[in-house]
């Protein structure tokens, strides 16, 4: 079968614009996959959406290149990459928990940065995070499958980048010195800000990153096979990120407490198998929660407790494992929409694309 | 078989569109036939039938949480017992048994049966792909003969060729590719279930009626 006509496709029909050379893969650690929005209209097929597991980092990095809004990034997970530029470019780097270095200079994340042909640039692992987005002015140009660049390694959809890789990209959109040296915090475009909601960090006042968030949530659908209790110690509990992580699902540890409580179920019974986004939280038999991210199956057959709001998804994206202390708090949906339209409206969302 | 429909929202970008609880042809039916009718509603981004259910995937700021609720009601309310979408039907040849079958023998001795008894009661019946998920184009089809009931594997094996033939439960399905399984592998297609880089990537879509036919190895 083919895709879904009416799912909206990442892409443009027949988008044939031209592309060079730009960037060598130097050295890598860890995993870096080409990503974009991601794939719609395949979930049914059993193909996940994946795209960023930051959404909004992605964006931002897109965002300060006045790229278009879907190009193609490099997410970076745990690990280090050097790129080397093979004719002039800007890049930027969002994310959390690394550094860029470029020969004697380190630039901050969430700014863009001019390089010459020739230069290395690396993106270095700290701390407090787990993804990197580089994106380069024009947006990467890499196979398109089933309608997105994204990529998803189990299904054999797309690679995973390997040292020696040529990437290629599309022709920016503004002038190259235009582009530099932007910060994504400095309120470079003029543009209205998102109310302060916990203004702890300093990389951005849109999206509150810490080691110690609390998750909003919404119930869900299988939230009435628990206990009172079982859900009050869902709430209750501090997790940490088991290190056994990846893009498809992130498994929690409960913390030690002095009164430990188990997320009791009321009854045992098997779940027919139904659709999951990202965000969703399984609750399996050994009793610690999953939750569902960018690669996750697109159907599963645990009971979910609650779903992760699209707003606070890069929070969680960014917790460190064995570091992190994340607690889950209960919103409505209608408040969850809010606090996205909020960071919609503040041109996270923006396709201003300049003259040439 | 009319059960009542619940919405439940799924996070604040999908609603789960449940419409029984239950593995049933009918029930499934009503799934993919609802599934046919909110395609044309322009808020959904997509949306994924399962054996009881529709999962709808909307955009938050294209639409509002009520108004998407009443638009997936509306259809739920055109659904009757004789809302019916035309099903593709196909033929899956399967080599049985042997290096492509390493569970016909054992499965066909727990059940009391010969091997070629068990190949019979798989391949004599018409299945529907009730729905996709697990990985890219895994179908799971059924229902099953009760004769050939029976759990998954106590411990999945770590690799499943792709193009792998299993059952479980009252449920028999394919494996597109290589992956962990827990299924009990009957035999073996040379079909390809999933190429991600042809204009049509999956052989199988839900709703389609599958036949397995044993090939003869000469």
């Amino acid at each position: 079968m083919t895709a879904d006509h009416r799912a909206q496709t990442t892409l443009p029909a027949a988008v044939s614009r031209p592309s060079s050379v730009v960037i060598e893969v130097a050295d890598l650690t860890g995993i870096a996959t080409i990503q974009d929005l991601g794939r719609r209209g395949w979930n049914k097929c059993g193909v996940p959406t994946s795209g960023p597991m930051d959404w909004f980092a992605y964006r931002a990095a897109n965002l300060l290149l006045d790229n278009l809004p879907n190009s193609a990034t490099i997410e970076l997970g745990l690990g280090e990459i050097t790129l080397r530029a093979l004719r002039n470019t800007v890049l930027s780097v969002t994310g959390a928990g690394y550094k860029v270095e470029n020969y004697v200079w380190t630039f901050p994340l969430w700014t863009t940065f001019y390089v010459r042909a020739g230069w290395t640039v690396r993106v270095k692992k700290t701390s407090g995070g787990n993804w990197a987005y580089i994106a380069v002015a024009g947006g990467f140009d890499s196979p398109v499958i089933m309608n997105s660049r994204s990529t998803y390694l189990r299904g054999g959809v797309g690679a995973a980048l390997n040292v020696g890789d040529v990437l290629r990209s599309f022709a920016p959109t503004a002038d190259l010195l235009k582009l530099a040296a932007r910060d994504f915090d400095a309120g470079w475009r003029d543009l209205p800000r998102a109310p302060n909601w916990q203004d702890t960090s300093g990389a951005t006042n849109f999206m509150p990153y810490s080691q110690t968030p609390t998750i909003e949530v919404i119930p869900g659908p299988q939230a009435d096979w628990f206990t009172a209790e079982g859900i009050r110690a869902f709430y209750e509990s501090e997790y940490t990120l088991s290190p056994s992580f990846d893009r498809m699902g992130y498994r929690l540890q409960m913390l030690p407490s002095p009164s430990p409580k188990e997320i009791t179920r009321k009854f045992i019974k098997e779940l027919i198998s139904e659709g999951m986004t990202m965000g969703s939280i399984q609750i399996p038999a050994d009793g610690q929660p999953i939750v569902m991210m960018a690669d996750a199956p697109t159907t599963g057959g645990y009971p979910k407790i609650a779903n992760v709001i699209r707003s606070d998804l890069p929070l969680l994206a960014q917790c460190e494992a064995g570091v992190s202390k994340i607690r889950f708090r209960e919103t409505t949906v209608e408040e969850a929409q809010e606090k996205y339209h909020a960071i919609a409206k503040s041109a996270i969302f923006a396709t201003k694309q300049s003259p040439c | 078989m009319k059960e009542k429909s619940t919405l439940k929202p799924l996070g604040d970008s999908a609603i789960l569109v449940q419409l029984g609880d239950a593995i049933h042809p009918a029930l499934n039916a009503r799934v993919h036939a609802l599934d046919a009718l909110l395609q044309t509603i322009p808020a959904i981004v997509e949306t994924v039938p399962s054996y009881s259910a529709v999962l709808v995937h909307y955009d938050p700021l294209a639409t509002s949480y009520t108004q998407i609720k009443n638009s997936i009601e509306e259809k739920i309310s055109l659904l009757n017992d004789s809302t019916h979408r035309p099903s593709r039907r196909l033929e899956i040849p399967v080599f049985y048994g042997g290096a492509s079958g390493p569970d016909l023998e054992p499965a066909a001795a727990t059940l009391g049966l010969s091997p070629s008894e068990l190949i019979r009661l798989h391949s004599e019946r018409q299945y529907t792909v009730y729905m996709m998920g697990f990985t890219p184009g895994f179908p799971y089809m059924g229902i099953l003969d009760e004769k050939l009931i029976l759990p998954r594997l106590s411990s999945p094996r770590p690799r499943v060729p792709a193009g792998s033939v299993a059952i479980a439960g009252s449920q028999t399905g394919i494996y597109p590719i290589d992956s962990p399984g827990g299924w009990h592998i009957l035999g073996r297609t040379p079909l390809t279930l999933f190429d991600p880089t042809s204009e049509n990537p999956f052989l199988f879509a839900p709703g389609d009626v599958v036949k397995f036919v044993p090939m003869e190895i000469p």
